[in-house]
């Protein structure tokens, strides 16, 4: 292990639940459902026509129009959330500050800019190449959230994306970590953003069986270990941490949110969208995360899950977790904040991340919401009755993704 | 359509479909230097101004547009031909 520590000096989010960290984890606190009827697209004949959108969100008061119009919604998310957690670690870099060069940007994301390729796509097919907007690519391209946060925010050091799906943005928090680990900057901005609540995305996970269909009550829709189930809901926003190397952030006298202790990850190595029957691959990157954090299991005090409100995840996970943590499984508080937020996609470890750091700031874990039938396969402390005060030590977070990408972060008191 | 309906016109698709600050907008404005239209801009400009003006603007006289001004020469010039 590196002898140059991470932490946590910076949050930022927007989501379904809140446009900045505090209104959000008051939300989760309270037990708030980000999910409503969809709005952003025409819904009517798709089987899923729920969604937790980000509301009231105007994007010409964060970023000025001429900029914001050149940037698809997921890169505009992204940016959102990374001014703030920037601000909130106090950094902003002049043009030609040295610190600049040795800060970075890792971003998550599942798709990219989804919006604005169905746009560009149907105006080459229904007019012709010659109408396709100049800006069309560096809107799509999935780096482009990146590219446009190093630009703005004078990031000058590494600047990498991670597309693995739903694990995208924890990847994205790992990766950071570890060039700063290997010294390769003291200072990054990670996360993750994506905005595919499209008529291509929403439709195409639908068509995969991967959505709820609850339509009828989209506040109740995800119920993430519920006997009820029926899919996750889909949801848009964007979610960064500024990660720093400790001696820099105690130099400048930053404020610590957590240390960042642990990354494991694995490939389940068996299906496209299903996980590997028993869990292997969840166990193995578990086991992953706490070796690298030098931890043994009984020492998590609290588990944010990967939790989608599918079927076969949330019964995976939980088989998972308990071979991994044997009887002291049954004595965690394991929380799906997906309960409420809906699920952010690329963006989601990034936000269960900040969920877990929170969790360890306040010692307060958030509940999981409409829990209220408990599948007989899913038999832990789910925390299903409201908020619950624990002094979190060390937060485990778990997130998988479509092709068996399986990551696990780990964070401790700072 | 006379000068100035063309010249409020484009002034409105410069502020509409470019963002540019309308305050900063004059016919003696340079597009790259004064108004920071950069070379993807410049592509949205012009079909902007194809589809708004209905004229086609080959790129080699695209590339000779450097002004505010010049471009109201050239809708002139393009709509009466």
């Amino acid at each position: 292990m590196s002898d140059r520590r991470v932490v946590v000096t910076g949050l930022g989010t927007i989501n379904p639940l809140g446009v900045d960290v505090e209104s959000t984890w008051s939300a989760l606190r309270d037990g708030d459902s980000g999910i409503g009827p969809i709005t952003l697209i025409e819904a009517s004949d798709l089987t899923s026509q729920i969604a937790g959108e980000v509301t009231g969100f105007d994007v010409e008061t964060y970023i000025p129009r001429r900029q914001a119009r050149r940037m698809d919604r997921y890169a505009q998310f992204f940016w959102v959330a990374g001014k703030e957690a920037l601000d909130d670690a106090g950094i902003a870099y002049e043009e030609d500050d040295p610190d600049a060069y040795r800060s970075g940007v890792v971003v998550g994301t599942g798709i990219g800019g989804v919006a604005t390729f169905e746009e560009e796509f149907t105006t080459l097919l229904e007019i012709g190449p010659h109408r396709l907007s100049p800006f069309g690519i560096p809107k799509v391209i999935a780096n482009m959230a990146g590219g446009q946060a190093s630009i703005d925010f004078r990031l000058y050091g590494p600047n990498t994306t991670i597309v693995t799906a739903c694990a995208a943005s924890a990847n994205a928090i790992g990766d950071a970590a570890a060039i700063i680990q290997r010294g390769a900057a003291d200072v990054m901005l990670a996360g993750g953003a994506d905005a595919s609540i499209t008529r291509f995305a929403v439709g195409g996970f639908a068509q995969a069986r991967a959505l709820s269909t609850r339509n009828d009550d989209p506040e109740r829709a995800s119920r993430p270990f519920d006997a009820d189930r029926d899919g996750f809901v889909m949801a848009e926003g964007g979610t960064t941490l500024v990660l720093e190397e400790r001696e820099h952030a105690l130099a400048r006298g930053a404020k610590i949110y957590a240390e960042f202790l642990g990354y494991g990850m694995s490939s389940d190595g068996y299906h496209v969208t299903l996980p590997r029957p028993g869990g292997g691959g969840a166990i193995r990157a578990m086991r992953a995360a706490l070796d690298d954090a030098s931890l043994e299991p009984d020492q998590i005090s609290y588990i944010n899950a990967h939790g989608t409100s599918t079927a076969a995840n949330d019964a995976t996970e939980t088989m998972a977790i308990k071979e991994v943590f044997g009887d002291h499984a049954y004595e965690i508080p394991i929380t799906s904040t997906k309960s409420m937020s809906g699920h952010l996609l690329g963006g989601a470890g990034a936000f269960e991340a900040v969920a877990s750091v929170l969790a360890i700031r306040d010692g307060i874990v958030p509940p999981t919401i409409n829990l209220e039938n408990a599948d007989p396969d899913c038999d832990l402390d789910y925390v299903p009755d409201g908020p619950r005060a624990v002094d979190v030590e060390y937060a485990m977070s778990n997130s998988f993704g479509f092709g068996g990408h399986n990551v696990v972060l780990i964070f401790g008191k700072p | 359509m006379d000068r100035t309906e063309i010249e409020s016109k484009l002034t409105d698709l410069l502020v509409d479909e470019l963002g540019i600050e309308r305050d900063g907008i004059s016919l003696d404005a340079k597009f790259e230097e004064d108004l920071d239209v950069d070379s993807l801009g410049v592509v949205e400009l012009l079909m902007a101004l194809e589809d708004n003006f209905g004229v086609k603007i080959p790129d080699e006289e695209a590339e000779q547009i450097t002004t505010v001004g010049e471009a109201v020469d050239l809708v002139e010039i393009k709509l009466n031909a």
